[in-house]
This record gives structure tokens, sequence and C-alpha cells, in this order.
């Protein structure tokens, strides 16, 4: 044993000097490469569960025709697997929208945390006011709020002015997706990208062509 | 864990198997000589009923697994096909599906346990935290568990805890759509959850082995919190605690099939005998009971980060107490403030939970938060100070004068003279 270790403390000329022997140099070498090795092993193992691109490619955009949805109706079209709510709104909730006593309620009620694209940042959150399009999945943990378009003094709960209620953690949205502070959920539901095709129909998934390109990851948070 | 045993192989095989591999007198050394505390309470036994539910837990999981498919289209139907076709495969899905509430049933009081006697104390602190990884490792197996018959519950509740990592500032939306494999929670998701589902039970095995390793090396607490000092303190496992833990898993197994014959779904929600859809939120959303003090907690903050942040460390926090506790006196029979402020911090737990089986309104939520304040300022608060104030009652000399002294004055309570 000995031996051994005396013959490596040999094993450069600068040893005694407490500087780098040679041998020290293949140590340090062969475990950089290892760590580089084991770093690049884990590349495929972590990023096989990343969506992989047929995934990807069925998120493509999708086309919906809202004239056929009746005033103060709403659709429900799916979009990269998320629900997307399509709101045709009616003159009194537009006037709900706009209401001193909705806007003291809302926790952000400009929209300046970006939940929305650029052609969407107003007080419609939208690009038609009568037309709203909103991603259905409540920003707290991800459950679909519910469709409670009109007032009422119950339903779903008391002094209720009309919106998007959700039933897991109790979080409330007005019906432009504005969410109410004093509730779970921290921000806005998000706006996806979309365009009228022509004026009755809406791709959801593209940006309007005289708007700069917007990608919906820009967002705060889903 | 050597050292106890007077283990001499007779036969010539076991002579020979001996000097290769010594397996004979390690279990007789861990099993049947070791010392334990004469005066081990029926508190101490659930140390062998979690054994006892991982191997129950493993055993029907391995043979459900034969029968699962871990796809959207066939996941649902397949556990009814478990249910209705299956040569007892309702018996064999009740027994896994009501184990995972008893095995949790069993590591909470096994917990309460460890807190009410001082068992986190020095020397047993890295025995404590492996204590804790297993219970974390446990929750996520039970969580993936519950999302594979992929009812509405299933999906919802996969949806919901996933969701929690998205409160994570910049890379929160990336390591959610990681996790889901997707968009949103799919095929993908489903397909890896029962994968590790299958695979975490058997690392829970491998940290358990650490963990009975570990308090073989330092020896089992005891209800007066002193170490065992000669021979009279203590008797041999075989037979003094493995009749008695027998004795009370057969207790802990009527309970258990009472759950499985007669009322296999109390625990379960009606729910998820929906299939999932994606498409609709059950209106009300509640985990499993077990989850359920961690949700309150999580629903009690009005901030998402903040709500995220504090039921991480509702648990984590379990692995600090044998720092954030700085009494030396182990067990709260001494500590008479001790004690109180744990049970009210146990009652407050269960507070919690029920609390977070309710809808999150008005005064359930003020409710919520009061109890959340103490859960912590316990942990954080009381815990320090009360070991530098608290006056403690006289610890006795052994624990053999302690049985002597409580027991019937002849001393007729003690199991044997000595080992």
């Amino acid at each position: 044993m000995t031996d051994i270790t005396s013959t490596s403390a040999k094993g450069g000329p600068a040893s005694g000097h407490g500087e780098g022997t040679r041998r020290d140099f293949l140590y340090i070498a062969t475990a950089m490469v290892g760590a580089v090795g084991a770093a690049a092993t884990l590349v495929p193992l972590v990023d096989q569960m990343n969506p992989d691109a047929s995934t990807l490619a069925a998120g493509g955009p999708v086309d919906l025709d809202v004239s056929k949805i009746e005033e103060g109706g709403q659709v429900v079209v799916r979009w990269r697997q998320r629900p997307i709510f399509v709101f045709h709104r009616s003159k009194k909730t537009l006037d709900t929208m706009q209401s001193s006593q909705m806007i003291s309620l809302l926790s952000d009620p400009n929209s300046e945390v970006v939940q929305q694209p650029p052609y969407a940042t107003n007080w419609h959150r939208s690009i038609k006011p009568e037309y709203g399009v909103l991603v259905g999945i409540c920003t707290h943990l991800g459950c679909i709020p519910l469709f409670y378009p009109d007032a009422s003094a119950t339903t779903p709960v008391s002094n209720w002015l009309g919106g998007y209620f959700c039933p897991c953690h109790g979080s409330k949205y007005d019906p432009a997706g504005r969410v109410y502070s004093g509730v779970p959920a921290p921000y806005n539901l998000p706006v996806p990208p979309y365009r009228f095709v022509n004026d009755t129909t809406i791709r959801i998934g593209e940006n309007p062509a005289d708007s700069p390109a917007w990608d919906f990851s820009a967002i705060r948070q889903l | 864990m050597s050292g106890y045993s007077t283990y001499k192989p007779q036969s010539p095989f076991m002579q020979w198997l001996e000097r290769r591999l010594p397996i004979a007198s390690l279990i007789h050394s861990s099993f049947i000589a070791y010392p334990t505390p004469r005066n081990l309470n029926y508190w101490w036994t659930f140390g062998g009923i979690l054994t006892f539910m991982l191997g129950v837990q493993i055993v029907t999981g391995v043979v459900l697994a034969m029968h699962y498919t871990p796809q959207v289209d066939f996941a649902f139907d397949s556990v009814e096909s478990i249910m209705r076709d299956v040569n007892y495969g309702w018996l064999l899905r009740y027994i896994h599906a009501n184990g995972a509430s008893f095995f949790f049933l069993a590591v909470y009081i096994h917990i309460a346990r460890g807190m009410y006697y001082g068992s986190y104390k020095e020397p047993r602190e890295v025995l404590w935290i492996l204590g804790v990884i297993l219970y974390l490792l446990m929750v996520v197996t039970g969580f993936m568990g519950y999302v594979l018959p992929w009812g509405q519950m299933s999906f919802w509740a996969a949806t919901v805890i996933t969701n929690l990592f998205s409160a994570l500032p910049g890379i929160g939306d990336p390591i959610v759509t990681w996790l889901w494999g997707g968009y949103a929670v799919g095929n993908p998701t489903l397909n890896r959850f029962y994968s590790l589902h299958y695979l975490l039970p058997f690392i829970i095995a491998g940290v358990v082995v650490l963990h009975i390793w570990a308090l073989h090396v330092v020896g089992q607490n005891n209800p007066t919190g002193v170490e065992p000092k000669t021979e009279k303190d203590t008797v041999a496992f075989t037979p003094y605690a493995t009749v008695k833990d027998a004795f009370f898993i057969g207790l802990f197994c009527i309970l258990f099939a009472y759950f499985i014959f007669y009322i296999p779904n109390y625990l379960q929600h009606s729910d998820n005998y929906i299939p999932a859809n994606p498409g609709q939120t059950p209106t009300h959303i509640v985990p499993e009971w077990y989850y359920l003090p961690f949700y309150a907690i999580l629903r009690a903050i009005p901030n998402k980060l903040a709500g995220v942040i504090a039921l991480g460390l509702a648990i984590i926090s379990l692995a600090f107490l044998p720092w954030l506790d700085t009494s030396r006196v182990r067990s709260a029979n001494y500590r008479p403030a001790y004690r109180v402020f744990l049970l009210v911090f146990f009652a407050a737990v269960i507070g919690l939970g029920y609390l977070g089986s309710q809808e999150p309104t008005g005064g359930y939520v003020i409710a919520a938060r009061i109890l959340t304040l103490y859960y912590f300022g316990f942990l954080y608060v009381i815990l320090p100070l009360l070991g530098l104030f608290e006056t403690t009652k006289p610890l006795p000399n052994s624990i053999s004068e302690s049985v002597l002294r409580e027991g019937s004055p002849a001393g007729a309570s003690a199991p044997a003279s000595g080992a």
C-alpha cells in the first residue's frame, strides 16, 4: 500500500511544491469528462417527458363561426387541449364590465399584467367588445370556471354581478375574465392569440395580420 | 446491529452459509436478540403495522397492474373490469384503495407517537429525517395512484396538484408542461404516473431498510424517554415485540377488513366513478382525507405562491423538529406544558382536515387561517421557546424503575425478569 501511494506522489516532476502533477491532471480531466457525460445522459432522460412534436403540432389554429352564438351565450372550443370560452356579450354585460362598482372589485382592472396579447389590452380584453375570447382555465390551480353571465342576488354567491366563478377554490372573474381581489387566483384569465378571418369567423391560435407576432408563452401565467 | 446476537449456526449447511453470507446472524441480531425497552406501549406497534401495510400495497399493486391499462381511453374501463370481471378483482382493488388510507392512518399515528415521546431528539435525528422522507414518498405515491383510475377526481386532482408548480416564478409553467408532457393533463401524464407509481413503493422499501437500520443503531425510544441503561431495562425483540406487534396488527386488520368488506367506498369520492372529463370540473374538488390538512393550509392563504410555499413548508418543517425543539427532555409525559401545546397541535391538524373538506367560504377560511397560524406558531415559536422556559417533571432513573413504580407493587406488569 505505502509503495503505491509513495509512487503516485512522485508521479510528476512538480510534486512536493504543492503544484499539480500530471496524474492530478489526469484525475481532473477524467472526472470532468465523466461529469459532462453524466449531464449529457440526463438530457434525453429529462427531455423525453416534454411534449413531443406530434403533440405540439396538434395544437394548431382552430376556427369558429361566432355569428352562430346567440347574444348572452357562450360556446367552448378546444385549442391546445384547453377550453376556450367564446362569449357573445350583451349590451348589459358590456355596461357591467365598465361600471365603477365592478371595477372597484377587481385586482387588475386595466389588464396591466400580460395575460393577453397587445391587441386585447383594452377595457373589454378582446378585439371586438361584444365577443370575448378567453382561456377557460382558472389561474389558481387549473380548474374550469363556471359561466354565470347574469347578475344574481344568490347564485353562485351573494350579490353576484355576472362573470365566471371557479367552483374549486372560489375564485371570481368579471365577464372580461378579470380576476377579483381577495380570491386565491392571482391573475386575469388569459386571452389566447386570435384573429377575425372574416366578419364572423375567428381563428384561435393566430395573431391578426396587422399585429406584431405575439407569442402566447409571453403571458404571465396560464 | 450486531453485538446482541448469541447466534451460533448449528447445522453444517448454516455454518457453511455463515462464513459466506452471515444473513442468519444478521436476522438473529436484528429481529430476535435485538433488545427493546421493556416499557414500550401499543403506540410502538405502528412501525410494524406500516411495514405490513407496505407489503400489502406492493402485493395487491403488482397484481392489479396485471389487469390495468395505463391509457386514457381504457384506464377507466380496465378498472371497472377489475371490479366486475377479474376473479376477486373487486377484493384486490378494495384492499389496495383502502390500504392507502390505512397506510396513512398508521403513518399519522406513528408520526404523532414520535412527536409525543420526543423520538426525533438526539441521537435519532437521521432516523426521524428518513421517516419524513418516507412520508413524502408516500404522499407522492398515493397521489399518483389516485390518478390511475382516470375518473373525474383523478383527472382534476392531477390538474390541481401539478398546477401547484405553476406558482413558481419563471420556471413554473415549463415545469408543469414537462410534468404533463402536453398542453394539459393527458395520456402522457397518465402513463408516466403509472410508471412512477409502480417504481416508488420499491424506493420506499429501500428507505424503510435505511430507517430500520438507523433505528437499530440508535435503539428505540420509549415512553419515559430515558435510554436503557442495564439489561433489566430491555427485553428481547422475539418473542416480546414480535408477538405484541403481531397481536396489534391483527386488531388493525379487523378494522381494515371492516372497511374492505362493509364500507369499501366510504373513503372514496363518488365523482371518481365518472370517467375523466377534461371539459368539466366537478363542483366540489377535495383530495383524499389524508391530504386534507395540507389542502386546508393551501386554501387558507389568499396568495397563490405563498399558499404553495406554506403547503410545502408544512410537511418539510417536520424534518427540522430535532432542532426546533430545544428541550432536553424527550417524553411529553414529563413536559406538562409541551403536552398541552402538542395535543392542541394534533387537534389543530384534525381541525384543518375537517376544514379542508368543506367549501372554502367565510368562516371556514378564517378558521383555517387561525389553525394554520397555530400549526406554524407551534413549530417555529412555541417549540423553541418552550424548551427554555418549561419546568419539566423529574425523570425516572431508569426504565425498570418507572415500570416497577407505576405497575402493581410486586412488579407483576414486568413481562420478564430481564433478558
